[in-house]
């Protein structure tokens, strides 16, 4: 388990793995470059500063778990999984190919540390109470996270979840929506608005904070924070879908299309730090 | 909640039950051996019979309210984590509400989560079709992974149950609402995915589940009387089914007949056709279920009549394949 403290240096990883996301979605010529950029560094401060797991036990009983609900940003969770030790970077190069272990979106009996399959949007946080209620039954102190889209918001199932954890007192559920404003066809303020989305589930009995969610200290702040919460807590992380590289950022475009090769290299140019020469396709992660 | 009444976890195999009484008094039994039992309603409690549990076990019973997605959504994250949840509400409400969720969280997930949908089929009468769930099964036995069971007696299910906490997998349990006879004794010995012979005849085969099998074996009764031989088989596993049963029931009977309080697309005798008809097996053979049309409000018995599930449209079925023998 690989361990960051400075936030500098966790910038400095959310970088890194924007870089190996846009190379794996390239190289598997589809998938959804936007949401696994908005929710990198979200991801990152939870995987390399507050989640216990063991890697080579995926099935740790006392292990945080985390729930990729808007499952469809998976490269971005595949890619940190990766870099976490559950299984080899090279297989990052396989997605959404023939035979390999990293579906087009999540899947538990492929993937060591997925925690539940999905794909299908408005499911994650209902299991994520499930989680965290038998953790609550066993008197199991685990965290269990969920990541939710702001398009996936507007599933109705989600608020029979926010009513439930709320009505059952459930702890150590840490739900945290990427709100980076764009939908498949759109902004979602304009196809069909979730505001005041803090203050909905507020009114659902939730502790709920609103932050940047690309301000790395902010981030850390609040999850501490949330670590010592007892009613389950929601963080509305106001984001930018694809940031981190200027014409992916806020173009509903890249919600679900693959960079071309000069986009490519004109996205791993403004991240930056491009260390090897290698074609993405011979292993080149970062 | 009622006042609490000290629950009788007996079977009185003499006296007519509902095969939802069985699954109540069966989880209260395993939930006393196995602590990891949790139990998920959708404010049905009191007619799935899952109060019981509740009443029994408080700190595992979870009224989830009228909210079926959550229902299945929060069962498949306590199965993950290592709990087996039994989530209840009526069929209907259950498989339909919940079905994505149960596409992807559970059966998609390989989650242990255990399915349970009472009031199954037209059977349940006066609510009318709302409330009567006659495609459930059609709809599950779609979903890779899923078990489907459908127990024709209230000892069947309460063993059922055993095997659904005995075996990991999504399985789903149909129950009825309405009191039915038993066909079995306590020593009965319940195997998932094993077809339940309960009477031999060597001219006419009834597969029959659930509600069914009582009216199978009252018309098997009649045809005895009029020189048919007729054997009723107990599919109480519809998923998997078992294929070698119906093969063997298909070459060494004269004709074949699948009952069910369903749809006829999509249930037993859809699964029954799939089997006959890839093995080339050619035998008079007929589906008796609700014939793709919604039914309507009345008694149990007065739908089971105009709606052809009824025993005599058993008989008449039978007598019509033989003639073409």
């Amino acid at each position: 388990m690989k361990k960051i403290e400075s936030i500098e240096e966790l910038e400095g990883k959310a970088r890194e793995l924007r870089i190996t996301t846009l190379k794996m979605i390239h190289a598997a010529g589809s998938g959804h470059p936007g949401g696994s950029l908005s929710a990198a560094d979200l991801l990152t401060a939870i995987y390399y500063r507050f989640m216990r797991f063991k890697a080579d036990q995926p099935n740790w009983p006392e292990r945080d778990r985390l729930i990729l609900s808007k499952g469809h940003c998976c490269p971005i969770l595949y890619a940190i999984l990766a870099d976490q030790g559950y299984f080899e970077k090279e297989k990052l190069m396989t997605l959404r190919k023939m035979g390999s272990i990293l579906q087009g979106h999540p899947d538990r009996n492929k993937t060591p540390g997925i925690e539940v399959s999905s794909g299908s949007l408005g499911q994650g946080l209902s299991v994520a109470a499930g989680m965290a209620l038998a953790g609550k039954i066993d008197k199991k102190p685990y965290k269990t996270y969920c990541i939710l889209g702001d398009g996936e918001f507007q599933e109705g199932s989600n608020y029979e979840a926010l009513m439930a954890a709320a009505h059952f007192r459930i702890p150590n559920l840490v739900a945290i929506l990427d709100y980076n404003q764009i939908q498949q066809c759109g902004m979602v303020k304009d196809i069909m608005h979730i505001d005041p989305v803090g203050e909905k589930v507020k009114a659902f009995g939730w502790k709920v904070y609103e932050i940047d969610g690309h301000d790395m200290g902010e981030i850390v702040m609040t999850l501490e924070k949330a670590q010592k919460d007892t009613q389950p807590v929601f963080i509305v992380a106001h984001t930018v879908k694809g940031k981190g590289v200027s014409f992916m950022e806020l173009n509903k475009d890249f919600h679900g299309r693959a960079p071309s090769d000069a986009e490519l290299h004109a996205a791993l140019q403004e991240l930056g730090t491009v260390t090897s020469t290698q074609h993405p396709a011979q292993g080149g992660v970062a | 909640m009622a006042e609490s009444v000290k629950l009788n976890l007996s079977f009185d195999t003499s006296k007519p039950e509902a095969t939802r009484d069985g699954f109540g008094k069966g989880l209260v039994i395993e939930g006393k051996k196995n602590k990891d039992i949790i139990a998920l309603d959708g404010d049905l409690a009191n007619s799935t019979r899952s109060e019981w549990f509740g009443q029994e076990f408080p700190d595992r019973f979870f009224n989830v309210g009228i909210a079926e997605q959550n229902l299945v959504g929060m069962a498949a994250g306590l199965a993950l984590a290592g709990k087996i949840p039994f989530a209840c509400s009526f069929a209907g409400f259950l498989v339909n509400r919940g079905h994505d969720i149960i596409r992807i969280s559970v059966a998609y997930s390989n989650a242990n989560v255990k399915l349970i949908g009472t009031h199954g089929g037209i059977q349940i009468g006066e609510d009318g079709p709302s409330n009567q769930s006659m495609s459930d099964i059609a709809s599950l036995r779609a979903l890779p992974r899923m078990v489907i069971v459908n127990p024709c007696d209230a000892l069947e299910a309460a063993k059922a149950v055993e095997a659904f906490v005995k075996t990991k997998g999504p399985m789903y349990m149909r129950l009825t609402r309405n009191k039915l006879p038993y066909f079995h004794k306590e020593d009965y010995k319940f195997q998932l995915g094993k077809a339940d012979i309960i009477k031999e005849g060597k001219d006419a085969t009834i597969l029959a589940t659930g509600a069914l099998v009582a009216e199978a074996m009252k018309a098997a009764k009649e045809l005895e009387n009029e020189g048919i031989s007729t054997r009723v088989i107990n599919i109480h596993t519809i998923k998997p089914l078992d294929a070698e049963a119906v093969l063997q029931a298909a070459r060494s009977t004269k004709v074949m007949i699948t009952a069910e309080d369903h749809n006829v697309i999509g249930g037993l005798g859809g699964g029954v056709a799939e089997v006959i008809a890839q093995q080339q097996i050619s035998i008079p053979f007929r589906i008796i279920g609700v014939k793709d049309s919604f039914a309507e409000s009345a008694t149990p018995d007065q739908l089971f009549e105009k709606y052809g599930l009824s025993y005599p449209h058993l008989v008449t079925a039978v007598k019509d394949l033989m003639k073409r023998k």
